[in-house]
C-alpha cells in the first residue's frame, strides 16, 4: 500500500514538474547557455553508443528477416523491413533506452547529490527558481537530443542492415537502399515528412521528455545521503524504461490505429 | 529546569520568534514546544548534543521546514502562511551558511557568489563583479574568482559560502556549524569573521555550533537545546560561568 502511495505521489510530482517546466519555456532564452551545455554533454556522452548499438540493431534485423525471407525468395524486401522497423520503432526506442541508462541516470545522480549536499536548499534560500535554473534546460536538452540521436540511430541501422544484406544475403546494395528509401516515402505526408519518420521522431521527443522529467523528479526527491542518491538513480532508470515502453504502445496505437493513414 | 536570561543585547525589536514549535521527524519529537526570540542586531548561539534539532531550528527560520505545531515568525511574518513572493523577499534579506558551504560544483567561486545577484537583481556585470570581489576580500579570499569549488579546502568552501550568503547585504545570517571539520586556527578565523560582520554590519545572527571557542568569540547570548526544548538561555558571560548541571555535562566538565 505504501509503495502504491509513493508511486502515485511521485507520478503527481513528475506531472507537476513537467507542467512547471512548460510554463517556464519562455525563459529558455535566458538559460540558453545551460541548455547548449546540456545538449552537448548528452550528445557527446552517448553518440558513440547510439551509433554502435544502432549499427548492430540494423544488422540483426536484416539477418533475422533476411534468413526467413530468403526461404521464399523475398530478400529484396529486407530494405523495406529494416528501414520501417528502424524509423518507426527501433531507432527511437533504442535511443530512449540508451539515454535513460546514461543521461537519465547521470541527471538523477547529479540532482540527487545536489539535494543531499544542500545545494538545492541553498538555491531555494538564494531565491533561485530551481525549475527555471536546473530543470528547464535539462528537460528541453534531453527532449531535443533524443530525436537528433534517433535520426543517427535510424541512419546507421539502415546502413548496417545494408551491410548484412549485401555481404551475407546476396541482396544488391542499390536494390536494398532503393527499397529502404521507398518504404519511408508516404505521398500524403504531414508537414512534408514521411509519416514513419515524423512519428518516430515524435516518439523520440516524447521519450526524451519522459526520461528527463523522471530523472529530475527522482533526483530532486532524493534523500538520505549516498544511499538515497543510488536509490534515486536506480528508480529513474527503471521508471524511465517502463514509461518508455508503455508510452511507445499508446503512441503507436494513436498514430497507426486511431489516425490510420492520416 | 531551564535557566532563562533576564535582558538580551541588541535592540528590543524581535526579528525571529519561535512560539511553542513542535517538529516530529521519523516519529521523534525533535522540537518539543520550542520558544525563544532573537532581537535585531543580536548574535544568538544555539548549542546542544547531536540530534537535538539545532539545524532543524535554523531551517524553520527560512521556511525550508514548517512546524507541526506552534508558530515561527520572522520580521513579523508567520512562516506557515507567508506567500511565495513575501517568502522570496524575506529570503533575499537572509543569508544562510550551510555546513559544507553548499556551493554549486559546476560554477566557479565568483559565479557561485554572483548567482543571487544575477538571478534576482538587474545589476550590471561590472557592479556584480565589484560586489563579489568585495565580499571575497571581506572573507579574506581575494583573487579566487575563477577557482572551482572542488579545488578549495573545507575552510575556504565555508568562507566562500559565507561570501555568497553576504552578497545580498542580508539583515539576518544563519550559520549551520560554521566550525565543523576545521582546524582550530581556521575555526578561529571564521569565528572572528562572524563577530566582525555582526559588529560592522549590524547583522542579526543565529549560529549553531558545538564549540565553546565559538561561543566565546561570537555570542551575545547562548541557548542550550536538549530533549526538544531549551535547557539554558543565558547571556554569554553568564553561560560560560553557569553551574547548570546539564550544561556542565554537555561541556564535558564534572558538575562536582
Amino acid at each position: 500500500m505504501k509503495a502504491f502511495r509513493d508511486t502515485c505521489e511521485l507520478l503527481g510530482y513528475e506531472l507537476s514538474l513537467l507542467g512547471s517546466t512548460i510554463v517556464r519555456l519562455p525563459h529558455l532564452w535566458r538559460r540558453r547557455r545551460a541548455f547548449v551545455d546540456q545538449l552537448f554533454t548528452i550528445g557527446v556522452s552517448v553518440v558513440h553508443v547510439v551509433l554502435f548499438v544502432g549499427l548492430f540493431t540494423g544488422m540483426i534485423l536484416a539477418l533475422q528477416t533476411g534468413l526467413a525471407l530468403s526461404q521464399f525468395g523475398q530478400q529484396d524486401q529486407i530494405g523495406t523491413i529494416v528501414s520501417l522497423s528502424m524509423a518507426r520503432e527501433m531507432g527511437p526506442f533504442i535511443t530512449g533506452i540508451i539515454l535513460a541508462a546514461t543521461a537519465g541516470s547521470a541527471l538523477a545522480a547529479e540532482l540527487g547529490t545536489m539535494k543531499v549536499s544542500d545545494e538545492l536548499a541553498a538555491l531555494e534560500i538564494l531565491s533561485v527558481d530551481r525549475v527555471d535554473y536546473l530543470v528547464l534546460p535539462r528537460i528541453v536538452a534531453l527532449a531535443v537530443a533524443c530525436p537528433l540521436l534517433a535520426i543517427l540511430c535510424d541512419t546507421i541501422g539502415i546502413l548496417g542492415g545494408g551491410l548484412v544484406a549485401s555481404s551475407q544475403l546476396g541482396v544488391e546494395t542499390q536494390l536494398y537502399f532503393d527499397s529502404a528509401v521507398e518504404a519511408l516515402k508516404t505521398p500524403d505526408a504531414f508537414l512534408t515528412l514521411p509519416k514513419d519518420v515524423y512519428v518516430g521522431l515524435f516518439k523520440a521527443f516524447f521519450f526524451g521528455l519522459i526520461i528527463a522529467t523522471i530523472a529530475c523528479s527522482c533526483g530532486i526527491r532524493a534523500r538520505g545521503g549516498a544511499v538515497g542518491v543510488g536509490e534515486a538513480t536506480r528508480r529513474a532508470v527503471r521508471d524511465s524504461i517502463v514509461f518508455i515502453i508503455v508510452a511507445n504502445y499508446f503512441l503507436t496505437y494513436f498514430f497507426y490505429s486511431i489516425l490510420g493513414d492520416l | 529546569m531551564s535557566e532563562q536570561r533576564k535582558q538580551g543585547p541588541g535592540s528590543d525589536e524581535v526579528v525571529i520568534r519561535f512560539d511553542g514549535v513542535v517538529k516530529v521527524l521519523g516519529g521523534r519529537r525533535v522540537l518539543d514546544g520550542l520558544s525563544f526570540d532573537v532581537h535585531r542586531g543580536e548574535t544568538l548561539v544555539i548549542m546542544g548534543p547531536s540530534g537535538t534539532g539545532k539545524s532543524v531550528t535554523l531551517r524553520h527560520v527560512v521556511g525550508l521546514m514548517q512546524p507541526d505545531e506552534g508558530r515561527v515568525e520572522v520580521d513579523g511574518s508567520d512562516m506557515a502562511s507567508i506567500g511565495k513572493k513575501e517568502l522570496a523577499e524575506l529570503r533575499k534579506r537572509t543569508g544562510y551558511l550551510f555546513q559544507d558551504g553548499a556551493l554549486i560544483n559546476w560554477l566557479s567561486v565568483g559565479e557561485n557568489i554572483a548567482l543571487p545577484l544575477r538571478e534576482n537583481t538587474k545589476l550590471g556585470e561590472d557592479e556584480i563583479r565589484a560586489r563579489v570581489e568585495e565580499r571575497l576580500d571581506l572573507v579574506k579570499l581575494p583573487g579566487i574568482w575563477e577557482t572551482m569549488p572542488g579545488d578549495l579546502s573545507g575552510g575556504m568552501r565555508k568562507r566562500v559560502g559565507l561570501a555568497r550568503a553576504l552578497v545580498t547585504d542580508p539583515e539576518i545570517v544563519l550559520y549551520d556549524e560554521p566550525n565543523a571539520g576545521l582546524d582550530p586556527e581556521t575555526s578561529q578565523t571564521i569565528n572572528d569573521l562572524i563577530r566582525d560582520l555582526a559588529d560592522r554590519l549590524d547583522i542579526t545572527s543565529v549560529v549553531v555550533t558545538h564549540l565553546v571557542s565559538c561561543v566565546r568569540t561570537v555570542a551575545d547570548r547562548v541557548i542550550l537545546l536538549d530533549g526538544g526544548g531549551i535547557v539554558v538561555d543565558l547571556e554569554k558571560d553568564a553561560f560560560l560561568s553557569s553551574d547548570n548541571e546539564r550544561l556542565l555535562r554537555f561541556l564535558g566538565k564534572d558538575p562536582d
